[in-house]
């Protein structure tokens, strides 16, 4: 073969340059992300996992804005001391309708994962507010503005709206609705519901008062409400411990 | 100059030059990285080889690696390596290993646990450890609790019962206090006989006349206190309805306030609005069995056990 290749050429053609150079580039992106477009089974079939419900939507939001995943993970990883510590590892199921995930793995706090439920609202008020009066050794700040803001739930149509753009099935007509019907059931179907949004929050907000304070719905409402929510949506009961073992 | 064009008879340069005479030396890569760099390559055929790594169509190739397991249908299974394969075989060695231990306390009652100082030394370590992750958030590191919130696990008095079976009960099922808020239903005057008449039962200073009068409204059918804290006023644990006797305080803080009306008046404020707090969140489905045996055991012997 008379083509005698000279490195010269590409180091004097800027274009040539450029287009070899992200072609390296894309070969890490190529084999370890299109790949799971491809592969069945890396998000596991469990029942339960729902989108969040308006409320919860808000309590994520604020969950984002005051930067709590700097700090915390949600991400448990299958090992023995996590096991124990925080319960069952963590699925792709569970974070199927994230935008943006929290998985992270900066853990200056507890990993929040499944905390929902494993505290009274009441604490998590308590806690939010003023973190060492009940956990001394605490190095999170204070977050006191949480119980006296109020929720601000005029643009929560929006939100939804902009979320179902991305993939998360909130339903905006009939048609959509009874597809969430069949595939949520009723009563997580209607909380899907863009057009009932505000309804729903306000409903949820009053129902559950989670910052204890019944004269209007607070940041704290919304944010207590997500974390309560946390890890609670698959009944592990249901499923052996190697249920998800094929799915890796 | 000239050193310089004897090295550039030995070793090649580049081929261009910049600005008229800059030259570039086209030297070889030093052995050792070339060499580190082919051990790199077989490296990854060895690891492609035993674990988990390319994709191939809908799937992945396994690798040689397996994991052997039992998983709790008591199935063995063989799966090509993962972490999550891992796990349950590392959770099965683990929980073989402290069997006999669940196994023994499952069998014995709490009054044998107790005597035993091999089984009080394992539920020490094991509930402590407990305790701290699960607990101690709301009852504080040495279950001492929180004045206004939660309540202190060390003394001897109890809302719901200081029994093993009670205490294994409350961390089963979870707790739910409520008191209602008599701001609502009584006025002003009246809430401050009432808050009078407890201070009364401590031994807090109070006023002698307004106590009289609370005393009477405690026993009446308006205010009704009795229903739930008893006549006697030294509560009801089936109900979670608190002593009002013994001087020990949870949700009026007494002990922080300073002067007698501060006291009185703490008293006053949870008369006047009430609660509508004091949950505790129910444990049966975040631990097993077992470990709650070994919380209600080491809350037990916190010091507060009935």
């Amino acid at each position: 073969m008379n083509f005698n290749f000279k490195h010269e050429w590409i180091e004097t053609n800027i274009g040539l340059m450029s287009v070899l150079t992200m072609l390296a580039i894309s070969v890490g992106g190529l084999v370890e992300i299109a790949p799971l477009f491809f592969i069945d089974e890396t998000i596991e079939k469990v029942e339960g996992v729902r989108p969040y419900t308006p409320l919860e939507q808000r309590g994520r939001d604020i969950y984002q804005r005051e930067g709590c995943y700097t700090c915390h993970s949600q991400m448990i990883r299958p090992f023995r001391d996590e096991k124990l510590r925080y319960g069952h590892y963590s699925l792709a199921a569970e974070s199927q309708y994230d935008h943006p995930f929290q998985w992270g793995s900066k853990r200056t706090g507890p990993d929040l994962a499944r905390v929902g439920g494993k505290y009274s609202n009441e604490w998590h008020v308590q806690h939010l507010v003023a973190p060492r009066s009940m956990v001394p050794e605490s190095v999170m700040p204070n977050y006191p503005w949480l119980l006296s803001t109020p929720l601000d739930i005029s643009d929560i149509t929006n939100r939804m709206k902009a979320l179902r753009k991305v993939g998360v099935p909130y339903s905006l007509s009939q048609a959509e609705y009874d597809a969430n019907v069949t595939k949520f059931g009723e009563t997580v179907a209607s909380q899907l519901h863009i057009p009932d949004a505000q309804k729903n929050l306000v409903e949820q907000a009053n129902f559950g008062n989670y910052d204890g304070d019944r004269t209007g719905i607070s940041e704290m409402d919304a944010l207590v409400a997500y974390l309560q929510m946390l890890g609670t949506m698959v009944d592990f009961s249901k499923y052996t411990d190697d249920a998800f073992v094929e799915f890796r | 100059m000239s050193e310089q064009k004897l090295q550039s008879q030995t070793v090649q340069t580049t081929g261009h030059a910049w600005d008229g005479d800059l030259q570039e030396y086209n030297n070889p890569l030093p052995v050792w990285w070339v060499y580190t760099f082919y051990a790199t390559v077989i490296f990854s055929l060895i690891y492609w080889t035993i674990y988990p790594s390319w994709p191939l169509g809908k799937g992945w190739i396994g690798g040689v690696s397996n994991i052997t397991y039992v998983n709790s249908a008591g199935e063995t299974k063989t799966h090509s390596w993962n972490t999550r394969a891992l796990l349950v075989a590392d959770m099965n060695q683990a929980a073989v290993a402290q069997k006999p231990y669940f196994d023994k306390i499952q069998a014995m009652s709490y009054e044998q646990i107790a005597k035993d100082p091999e089984m009080s030394g394992f539920i020490l370590s094991a509930g402590r450890s407990l305790f701290a992750e699960n607990c101690a958030a709301c009852h504080q590191a040495g279950g001492q609790g929180v004045v206004g919130f939660f309540p202190n696990l060390t003394d001897d008095d109890w809302l719901y019962g200081g029994s093993y079976e009670k205490v294994h009960e409350t961390l089963m099922g979870g707790r739910r206090g409520y008191m209602p808020a008599f701001g609502e239903v009584l006025n002003g005057e009246q809430i401050d006989q009432l808050a009078n008449y407890v201070a009364s039962l401590s031994g807090i200073e109070h006023d002698a006349a307004k106590a009289g009068a609370g005393d009477m409204l405690f026993h009446s059918e308006t205010a009704a206190c009795f229903y739930c804290h008893t006549a006697g006023a030294t509560g009801r644990q089936d109900i979670g309805a608190p002593n009002l006797t013994d001087n020990i305080w949870l949700w009026a803080d007494v002990p922080a306030a300073g002067t007698a009306e501060g006291k009185v008046a703490a008293i006053r404020s949870v008369i006047n609005n009430g609660l509508n707090k004091g949950v505790m969140p129910a444990w049966s489905g975040r631990l097993s069995p077992e470990q709650i045996k070994v919380l209600a055991v080491y809350v037990h012997e916190l010091g507060g056990g009935q």
